[in-house]
């Protein structure tokens, strides 16, 4: 009777399946179309929008290879934090003390290598090692109580937020730490192909942005094709049929968390290089410009969605605005005022399209 | 059937309702007459359609035809507020009280008495007091209803109707969570209510209670009223007779015989959890069902969530294949072979916003990836097999599962299990809410499952289908298994019987 049966179903199957391809497949990609097309076209549109207002209304000094290499170096900052608030994120949580850890580890960072008797290459190593160790043990700190006992993220982050800043303020009594050592310089103002892009008249590619690419590229990989990012897609998306399926719930959030503590602490270490040195108060806001990144980057705050890419774009996006509105010298508190407005846009724009696709 | 009272027309009347869900017909043409100061019973297997015509009733779901009235003029009730001008007051069995408020408030919520801008506390202590006093009754008014006993609680729910004028109270298994005295005082109050002209629907499984308390019963099942008899005249055997009352219409396959010599699959010894099941104990031999029978709440759920680790035991034992499972969450389970398909698909089995290729493979990722990257190829061929192999209805494996319909959602959730290595299968309401054609293609699935030598337990509130598809069936009440049924023996009455407390 099996065997019958088989013979008789696949066909029978296979004949279905193809049947249901004809009459939905139109549809469906139609739709994905559609959803490609206004995501692609919001995001797109509104640099073009941006770029070609803010070009004109700039005399011409915002379009120039100079101007939107700097605008790529500001935005590393802020677009590394995003990163990993992007994987907090996408798994329906949120890590509020990012911007307190860019300052511990900066500060711990700076107190170390001008403790170290060596320099060079191997000072920046070392260096790198000991701030992702705080970062990633604040993140640890983070997501035990969330995972343990159930607590909100934003209660457990706000505490290491504020935790975080008073030890940073403590190690550095206040003051920021001069780096004795000129090994990071390269890290923090260096140019890459400098020589050679002169002379086609571009400026070199900073090494920050550098590291800025590699992060995107490593961890948007890392989010699409490994199935550490399909398990904080599923954990966004359904919790209690990710722990059903046997997916270690617990562990996976504890290391979003974590990995939201090193990409602080990576950020941490940049901005220490820029500056040359440590400071206990660079960070304050930069949680939410983070957030903000990740939002405008079409990350859905109820979990379950979003990507890095998307994020990295949110953060050049709120870069561009920033800049174009340096550029026309509007002043700091309308700045606050657009930006606030944009990422509301952003969000409004991301429901629509939503409801506009489910109907 | 019932005498009308002295202004001619009985105090509810619903006739010829009819509610559909898509695919469901869940009302079909329901009748019932409740006079003033009568106790009427509501009875009728899990699913019948009780809890919908009382919805219909309290204004949550309108019906899609027949009439209600009232004192004989018919109504419209569009919503909770109408419901509560008429006079209908609904006492769910999860209450609706404000936990963090106190009692009083809780009493008056949406009508508490004002004094210009500001809330009266004064009357409404007063008005609170009244009610309480005239039920005879005592409450804590010092307490947050969280902090109350489930019959206190129960008693605010009361008192919510009463100042709420009702004349009719329809109570959901109100004695579910009552022991026996607190069940002895509800009664009282319920007598002393109905003295007072107020009438009551009471909705229970304990039919050995009915003739304590109700004074006719109205029998309903598949959607239609089969019967209403002053309870005098209904004894059990008869009530139950008319619950089940029917040929088991549904077609099912033919389920082969076990192997004489089958072994043990899946052994289960004392097995207990918090969540009720208590020193549960059986075994399933390769090739057979065993169907878990009781009635909704009974603990049928928690048993097979218990064994797959989805909730933690607190002692007993669990073996597939004679290796010992540890309990410890689902992946060990997993790990051992056992598959649980859960109840609730949308809350438990599925990421729906995730394609039928992502879904498909989540329980066994770590076998469709190569190095560190998962292999998308491999994951889009055993996708489309699946989707072959079941008749899953999808353009293709990358179609949103929240877009498909139940029956394809339901599918979805065993490919993601049929592509491991799974041994014990456990289903949980497998068909429930699916249409009938795709009923019948998961019970062959389940026989192709049984050919390969899979031990399967089948949790269902659907007797047919327990009936129908089981070699053995298990009743279970209260977290325990009461009675042991060979598919020969195995009668609705029987079971029905044991699930009720009526039987031991």
């Amino acid at each position: 009777m099996a065997d019958e049966e088989k013979t008789e179903i696949k066909p029978e199957a296979k004949r279905e399946v193809k049947a249901a391809l004809e009459r939905s497949s139109d549809a469906a990609i139609a739709r994905a179309r559609r959803d490609l097309a206004i995501r692609t076209g919001a995001l797109v549109g509104g640099l073009v929008v941006v770029v070609v207002v803010i070009n004109i209304f700039s005399n011409g000094a915002f379009l120039t290879p100079g101007n939107l290499t700097n605008v790529l170096r500001q935005i590393t900052y802020n677009a590394i934090l995003a990163i990993g608030q992007t994987f907090v994120i996408i798994t329906a949580g949120i890590d509020l003390s990012v911007g307190s850890l860019i300052e511990l580890t900066g500060v711990v960072m700076a107190q170390f290598a001008n403790a170290m008797p060596f320099s060079g290459f191997p000072l920046i190593v070392a260096t790198l090692v000991v701030g992702v160790a705080v970062g990633c043990t604040a993140g640890l700190v983070n997501a035990l109580p969330v995972v343990r006992l159930n607590l909100p993220p934003f209660i457990t982050t706000l505490a290491m937020m504020l935790m975080a800043r008073g030890l940073a303020f403590k190690l550095a009594n206040g003051r920021p730490i001069a780096l004795n050592s000129n090994a990071f310089d390269g890290m923090g103002t260096g140019f890459l192909f400098e020589d050679i892009l002169h002379r086609v008249g571009l400026p070199g590619i900073p090494i920050a942005v550098l590291w800025m690419a590699v992060l995107v590229a490593v961890f948007a990989i890392i989010l699409i094709r490994t199935p550490f990012g399909r398990y904080v897609f599923a954990i966004g998306g359904n919790e209690e049929a990710a722990r059903l399926a046997g997916i270690n719930v617990k562990l996976i959030k504890t290391a979003v968390y974590v990995i939201s503590g090193g990409c602080a602490a990576i950020a941490g270490l940049l901005y220490m290089a820029r500056f040359a040195s440590g400071s206990p108060n660079t960070g304050i806001g930069s949680e939410l410009q983070s957030i903000a990144a990740v939002v405008v980057g079409g990350t859905s705050l109820a979990g379950g969605r979003g990507s890095v890419i998307g994020t990295f774009f949110g953060a050049l996006l709120i870069g561009l605005l920033n800049n174009v509105m340096n550029l026309l010298n509007i002043e700091s508190y309308t700045q606050d005022i657009v930006l606030g407005a944009v990422i509301l846009l952003a969000v409004i724009v991301d429901e629509l399209r939503k409801r506009y696709l489910s109907r | 059937m019932s005498e009308p009272d002295a202004s001619g027309a009985p105090l509810l009347r619903m006739s010829g309702i009819v509610k559909t869900f898509p695919g469901v017909r869940a009302l079909d043409g329901v009748s019932l007459e409740v006079v003033r100061g009568e106790v009427h019973a509501l009875v009728g297997e899990n699913g019948a359609g009780k809890s919908t015509l009382m919805k219909v009733l309290a204004g949550a779901y309108r019906a899609d035809a027949g009439t209600i009235e009232i004192d004989g003029k018919p109504v419209t009730i569009d919503g909770p507020r109408a419901a509560e001008a008429y006079g209908i007051g609904m006492i769910y069995q999860e209450f609706n009280l404000v936990p963090d408020l106190g009692v009083v408030e809780n009493i008056l919520l949406g009508h508490e008495p004002v004094h210009g801008l500001f809330l009266d506390r004064a009357e409404a202590l007063r008005q609170a007091t009244a009610t309480v006093t005239e039920l005879g009754i005592v409450l804590p008014f010092d307490r947050p209803a969280r902090r109350l006993s489930v019959a206190q609680q129960q008693m605010v729910e009361i008192s919510k109707a009463l100042v709420r004028k009702a004349r009719l109270v329809v109570m959901d298994e109100p004695t579910a969570a009552l022991t026996e005295r607190e069940t002895d005082a509800l009664f009282a109050l319920i007598r002393k209510l109905k003295a007072q002209g107020v009438a009551f629907v009471y909705i229970s499984h304990r039919l050995e209670e009915l003739p304590r308390i109700s004074d006719r019963i109205t029998v309903i099942r598949d959607g239609k009223t089969i019967e209403t008899r002053p309870t005098a005249q209904m004894p059990p055997d008869d009530l139950i007779r008319l619950m089940v009352g029917r040929t088991l219409d549904a077609h099912f396959p033919d389920v082969p015989a076990v192997a004489a010599d089958a072994p043990v699959v899946l052994h289960v010894g004392g097995l207990s959890a918090l969540t009720g099941p208590n020193d549960v104990s059986f075994d399933v031999r390769a090739g057979e069902i065993v169907g878990l029978a009781g009635l909704v709440g009974a603990g049928r759920t928690e048993i097979v969530r218990a064994i797959a680790g989805a909730d933690l035991a607190s002692a007993g034992e669990v073996d597939v294949a004679g290796k010992r499972v540890i309990l410890r969450g689902p992946h060990s389970a997993i790990k051992a072979g056992i598959a649980l398909i859960t109840e609730d698909r949308k809350a438990q089995g599925l990421v729906l916003n995730m394609s039928v290729r992502e879904n498909t493979t989540l329980a066994h990722l770590d076998e469709y990836t190569r190095g560190i990257f998962v292999d998308r190829a491999a994951e889009t061929k055993i996708t489309a097999h699946e989707i072959a192999e079941l008749r899953i209805r999808t353009p293709n494996g990358e179609q949103i599962v929240r877009n498909l319909s139940g029956g394809n959602q339901q599918k979805v959730v065993l490919a993601k299990w049929l592509i491991g290595q799974a041994k014990v299968f456990l289903f949980d309401e497998p068909t429930r809410g699916i249409d009938v054609g795709a009923k019948a293609e998961i019970y062959t699935l389940m026989l192709e499952l049984l050919k390969r030598g899979a031990a399967i337990v089948m949790v269902s509130s659907e007797l047919p289908e327990v009936l129908g598809m089981s070699h053995r069936i298990l009743v279970v009440r209260e977290g325990r298994v009461r009675a042991e049924f060979a598919r020969a023996d195995a009668t609705p009455d029987k079971i029905i019987a044991v699930a009720t407390g009526v039987a031991a």
